[in-house]
């Protein structure tokens, strides 16, 4: 048992932290700190950067920019972007399709598609859940029908991420309609400005528009963007949905508000009940913090850890307690969420505190919902 | 940052699961030893002590074995996991804990030497009746030694104890530490709810020596502290097998003519107590290496946080444990409640969760983030 860092992962920390500070520009940096709505290009700009100095994907394997770290100075890695208000590598692109096509794709993929995808200069979405298909993934209709050295995609995908940004997406498609669920499944690259691929907004209760529908009509995609073997799509989505464990947690960013909120809170702060509840709540997310660097810190296979789904269900939760926390600091304030700036005399932090709020229960949902990963927990961890 | 122990460290794991396990493995034989008085087995009291168990906190010069905290956090464990009555925390830990830090050479090699060698019971008489019942125990000089008068209560294993470690009012103010021969106090003994002894301990002009010059204060909070993160051990002993007895109990009790664990309802919930669980974890290995490597300030900091998750899942985890039973988690002859009982009473040795929120709550306004790293 050892409390502090090694020398050289404490450098390493100094490093990361120095380049994030003075590399990264400092407008991208407050407006995360401000909880602003990042523009494309301002989060296509951070990635770039990030990329340039070999900070965009470092879990990558090296000769695709990875850095062989540690899974402690992944974690490390991973916490100091969020302390230095640093937008994190877009997941799609980073932690979803980059490390499937390393692992699973053809030699001209990785070629094409791979420095691309680092440094973002395509944007990928995330072509997996449909209306019938949510936590039960494997229950999805979008069809890919072999015609010649294409493939014929028909179907609708949804809840699509920054969908509206997308030059590709990576698509869970059914290619073998007699197979059972899961396998007749493939994994499947398309471009998205193919004729009769459309995509359409969702509107959210934040007001945002943060997520769409894609269809797909008589979508034709060449036989060569299908990624890994026919009808294995399935290994290749449960890859990439377990293999990541360090960030499942978004402890940094969670903190990095929570110690705002201390900012925010002014004379509130000496008001027993506040006082408590942001004790409670930086108690819990140290404990948080700590299991994340404890699985981190004792993982050396590099396969998915079981108290992943620990992380996520509290890291979620606790991200959603704390934006509560925001909400009701600024009372009455936060009901000002429409007005432009030179409209009213309300604080930023408290207009933007019910829609950060609104848009953050969808945390306890996406990349599998907590009651998915108690039962994760119940079976795999408990044998019940 | 590693949160692995050492193949010593295990091996030390092993040998005191074999120990205690031999006599509290069955529940049933932990029943009997804690219905008479004293409470423990005094044979095993004697093996811990064969074993080095006893003297492990202490250094060897003292009698001890000089090991750290992180060995020490082991036994806890270890005596959490079979609710071992042996009154290891509050004899060793705190009792001996203010010896080894207060006590001058020839105070610690005959106390010290004396308690690792399993010869006798320590106990810290510390709490006080507190409002206008009180008659809180103070120091008067008397000749070359001290003499105190007043009570204290509940004193952890007061009535067993062969000496007892005092705190005092000074005449000139503060409070000191005072050693006194336990047949020298008057003293009712009586059960706590877990099975554990405690005692109303009566000082009328009894002689004491003087543990320490003038005010102790200071070393007292240090080492409550320190007992605090040990506690904190012993209950992450006690919820593991609090959980791993609740889950075994779902995989074989049956209901409506199947297994509880086919209900949905139960199993989230015994995945809800794993989080809990595993959040305690490794916030109580946190603290017990900043216990063994951090400043004063950085362990009563880290011993409030871990005593506050320690207090909230204890909670939660004793509670779920026996609502997830049944009936039968009510009853003291089957182990599960038992377990909820101890991490209660572990919850208010030395302060519950409340407590520690109060004192986190009157700094929160002085630093921006907890940051384990730093």
């Amino acid at each position: 048992m050892q409390l502090k860092l090694s020398e050289e992962d404490a450098a390493f920390r100094e490093e990361l932290r120095t380049y994030f500070t003075t590399k990264i520009p400092q407008e991208i940096r407050d407006a995360v700190a401000a909880r602003h709505e990042l523009t494309k290009e301002q989060i296509v700009e951070a990635q770039r950067i990030l990329n340039a100095g070999g900070y965009a994907v470092p879990h990558w394997p090296v000769e695709w920019g990875g850095r062989g770290w540690t899974e402690l100075q992944r974690h490390i890695w991973h916490e100091e972007l969020q302390r230095a208000c640093v937008p994190i590598p877009l997941a799609f692109n980073a932690s979803m399709v980059g490390p499937v096509i390393a692992a699973f794709g053809s030699q001209e993929q990785k070629e094409k598609f791979l420095p691309k995808t680092a440094n973002l200069d395509i944007w990928w979405s995330q072509g997996f859940s449909e209306p019938d298909a949510g936590s039960d993934l494997a229950s999805l209709r979008t069809t890919a029908v072999r015609d010649g050295d294409d493939f014929i995609v028909n179907g609708q995908k949804t809840w699509t991420t920054l969908g509206q940004y997308g030059d590709w997406i990576f698509c869970l498609v059914r290619t073998d309609p007699d197979a059972k669920k899961q396998a007749g499944i493939s994994f499947l690259l398309i471009d998205m400005t193919t004729p009769g691929l459309t995509v359409r907004p969702i509107e959210l209760i934040d007001g945002g528009h943060e997520v769409n529908e894609v269809w797909f009509e008589d979508v034709r995609v060449p036989a060569e963007n299908l990624v890994g073997e026919l009808n294995h799509g399935w290994d290749y989505a449960k890859f990439l949905l377990g293999n990541e464990r360090v960030g499942v947690a978004p402890v940094g960013a969670t903190k990095r508000v929570l110690a705002n909120a201390k900012k925010w809170a002014g004379d509130q702060l000496s008001d027993p009940l506040v006082a408590s509840r942001i004790v409670e709540l930086e108690n819990e997310l140290l404990a948080l913090e700590l299991t994340a660097l404890r699985v981190a810190a004792n993982s050396a296979d590099g396969k998915p850890h079981p108290a992943s789904s620990v992380l996520k269900l509290k890291g979620t939760e606790l991200q959603q307690a704390v934006s509560e926390l925001v909400v009701d600091l600024a009372g009455s304030a936060s009901l000002a969420s429409g007005a432009a700036d030179d409209a009213t005399d309300l604080d930023f932090w408290t207009r933007r505190s019910t829609p950060a709020y609104l848009n953050l229960r969808k945390a306890s949902i996406y990349g599998g919902s907590n009651e998915i990963q108690r039962q994760i927990i119940s079976r795999t961890i408990l044998g019940l | 940052m590693d949160f692995t122990y050492d193949d010593e460290q295990q091996a030390l794991r092993d040998a005191v699961r074999g120990l205690v396990g031999k006599k509290y493995a069955d529940f049933e034989n932990r029943r009997r030893t804690v219905a008479d008085d004293p409470g423990f087995d005094e044979d095993l009291w004697k093996a811990l002590a064969e074993m080095g168990i006893l003297g492990l906190p202490f250094d060897e010069e003292d009698g001890g074995t000089g090991a750290g905290p992180v060995e020490t956090s082991i036994v806890a464990q270890e005596l959490g996991r079979v609710l071992a009555p042996e009154p290891f925390l509050s004899s060793v830990v705190l009792a001996g804990g203010l010896v080894a830090m207060a006590g001058s050479d020839e105070q610690r090699a005959e106390v010290l030497g004396a308690l690792s060698a399993g010869e006798i019971v320590l106990a810290f008489a510390h709490d006080e009746l507190t409002g206008t019942e009180t008659r809180a125990v103070t120091a008067t000089e008397s000749g070359d030694g001290w003499s105190l008068t007043g009570v204290k209560e509940p004193v952890l294993h007061g009535a067993r104890a062969d000496r007892l470690v005092v705190s005092a009012a000074l005449p000139e103010g503060g409070t000191g530490l005072f050693l006194v021969d336990g047949s020298a106090t008057t003293r009712t003994g009586y059960a706590t709810y877990d099975g554990g002894r405690a005692a109303r301990v009566t000082f009328d002009a009894t002689p004491a020596v003087a543990l320490g010059e003038g005010d102790q204060s200071t070393v007292i909070a240090l080492v409550l502290d320190g007992t605090r993160v040990m506690a904190g051990n012993q209950a992450v002993g006690a919820m593991e097998v609090a959980l791993e007895t609740t889950t075994a109990y779902l995989k074989s009790r049956k209901q409506f003519g199947v297994t509880l664990n086919t209900f949905q309802a139960l199993n989230f919930r015994a995945a809800d107590m794993y989080v809990s669980l595993e959040l305690t974890k490794s916030i109580v290995a946190w603290a017990t290496m900043v216990l063994a490597e951090g400043t004063p300030e950085e362990v009563t900091d880290a011993a409030a946080r871990a005593s506050l998750q320690v207090s909230r899942a204890g909670r939660h985890v004793g509670q779920e444990a026996i609502q997830l039973h049944g009936g039968i988690g009510m009853t003291a002859e089957y182990s599960v409640g038992s377990y909820t009982s101890h991490l209660t009473a572990l919850d208010h040795m030395f302060g519950d969760g409340n407590h520690h929120v109060r004192a986190l709550a009157s700094r929160v306004g002085d630093y921006d983030e907890v940051d384990p790293l730093a």
